[in-house]
């Protein structure tokens, strides 16, 4: 049984010290913002969450085409931890932003361009998930899988193409282009603070996520193995 | 000696050169099985005919076309429509290269796999030019339009490409899954957004006599997914029917 790396336990209270900070930064150094009010401090970990969960979907595909070129069943399993922590974090960003849209647009949800990409980034992959539930040989899984990804992260850029084509020509209630306008606002060097930090913390918090991911991906495996050996 | 090692350069060579002589022959070898194999039983053809008629009921009913609203929606229901009826057709044409056995048949001949990928998207898509040039004039009757019009049916063609292009991709990983032909739709229709999304544009625009410059940009878009797909898919098949 390997035990939890040290660095990793450190990571964790890193993620955890970081986190309280940011919550900090964000709920009480920035200063209110004039127009929304409170309700405005929910977008550092938005933007911070959506951050995290495009940066993992990114490396999902990236590590899928290894997957296919080195055929190594590691590269799988990090694919797997990148796509579950990363979805997690969108949905967080998702539910996040209707907080933030119910005050600022007056509307829980609207098929802005960038919302409704986000409501189809994730239903891939959820599909992603049930795809690798229906498989059982994990080789086979595994190149599915890759595939998947890689169609899934060509597709959502083109996705978001195509509907703000789609808003942009057809009148709405809430524009695209006055998106900016619709609770857009200019960050004074306090809130750009908060801002970064929040960022900042994402990315650790993701990290750590991440590597526990993985971590319990190899275990997961060697179970599996004991097991194919102790009934053999 | 000599002549064994010139037979297994040569076999080699048409395993790793695609654009041979041989990659068109075997890739129109599998589309004429196909549409033989269809002309003979008819199953597939008739079940998306059939579908595709009760969607549009469906949606006759569920939007009560009436004649202000049926002129915004009528690409909406039509390219919903051919969505729906595609994934019959996809799942079918698979499952039967996978029942009989006939897929193994097929990836142990000695040619290259993406004429095999060609060849099944090739048949896939007449399967779905068929039921759309019966469902085109059939829809046109009831409701009294005229969706015989060049530029609605070069969209309808790009669309179809770019369905059955990635559908068939897609449609193979499915069959060799333990939940087959629910997988499909759910893998599917998340990646086919961007192809129903222009499509649908483009037709719209089409039909509501909107100038050419308006339907360019969604053209554009659909010629580009077609295009990417199509070359991922040709690069990625090899993966997904591989054993």
């Amino acid at each position: 049984m390997q035990s939890k790396p040290l660095a990793l336990t450190i990571l964790d209270v890193v993620s955890i010290i970081v986190l309280a900070i940011s919550a900090y930064l964000a709920l009480f150094f920035a200063p209110t913002e004039a127009v929304m009010g409170q309700v405005q401090r929910v977008f550092y970990f938005h933007v911070g969450t959506a951050w995290v969960g495009l940066l993992g979907f990114l490396f999902a595909a990236i590590t899928g085409i290894v997957y296919l070129v080195t055929k190594d069943l590691k590269w799988d399993r990090v694919e797997v931890a990148a796509v579950e922590v990363s979805l997690v974090f969108f949905f967080i960003t998702i539910v996040l932003g209707s907080i933030w849209a119910r005050p600022a647009w007056n509307t829980w949800w609207t098929w802005d361009p960038r919302l409704t990409t986000a409501a189809i980034t994730e239903l891939i992959y959820i599909a992603y998930f049930m795809l690798r539930q229906s498989i059982e040989d994990p080789e086979r899984r595994a190149r599915f899988g890759a595939v998947y990804t890689l169609l899934g992260g060509i597709s959502a850029p083109i996705t978001f193409m195509v509907i703000r084509l789609f808003r942009t020509i057809h009148p709405v209630v809430i524009g695209n282009q006055s998106a900016a306008a619709q609770g857009g606002f200019d960050m004074t060097s306090d809130m750009k603070v908060a801002f970064f930090f929040a960022l900042f913390t994402f990315t650790v918090i993701f990290v750590d996520l991440f590597w526990h991911r993985i971590r319990l991906g190899d275990l997961q495996d060697k179970v599996e193995q004991l097991r194919l050996k102790v009934s053999m | 000696m000599a002549t064994t090692t010139e037979q297994a350069t040569r076999t080699a060579s048409t395993r790793t050169t695609p654009i041979t002589p041989s990659f068109f022959k075997a890739m129109f070898a599998v589309v004429q099985k196909d549409l033989a194999a269809e002309l003979r039983s008819r199953e597939l053809l008739s079940a998306m005919l059939v579908f595709s008629m009760l969607v549009i009921l469906i949606f006759n009913f569920a939007l009560e076309l009436e004649p202000d609203i049926r002129r915004k929606v009528t690409a909406g229901v039509l390219w919903a429509t051919f969505a729906f009826a595609g994934t019959l057709g996809l799942n079918r044409s698979m499952a039967i290269e996978k029942d009989r056995g006939c897929m193994d048949g097929l990836l142990l001949a000695p040619v290259d796999r993406a004429a095999i990928y060609f060849g099944k998207v090739i048949s896939n898509l007449a399967f779905m030019l068929i039921v759309e040039a019966i469902v085109l004039p059939m829809y046109g009757v009831l409701y009294g339009v005229n969706l015989f019009q060049p530029g609605l049916l070069g969209v309808i063609l790009l669309g179809s490409i770019g369905y059955s292009s990635v559908g068939t991709l897609i449609s193979t990983m499915t069959v060799q899954t333990r939940t087959r032909d629910v997988l499909l739709p759910i893998l599917l229709f998340p990646i086919i957004i961007p192809v129903l999304l222009a499509s649908v544009k483009a037709s719209g625009g089409i039909l509501s006599g909107a100038e050419f410059s308006e339907i360019l940009t969604p053209l554009n878009l659909l010629i580009v997914y077609d295009v990417i797909f199509i070359a991922i898919a040709f690069m990625v098949f090899d993966f997904v029917v591989e054993e």
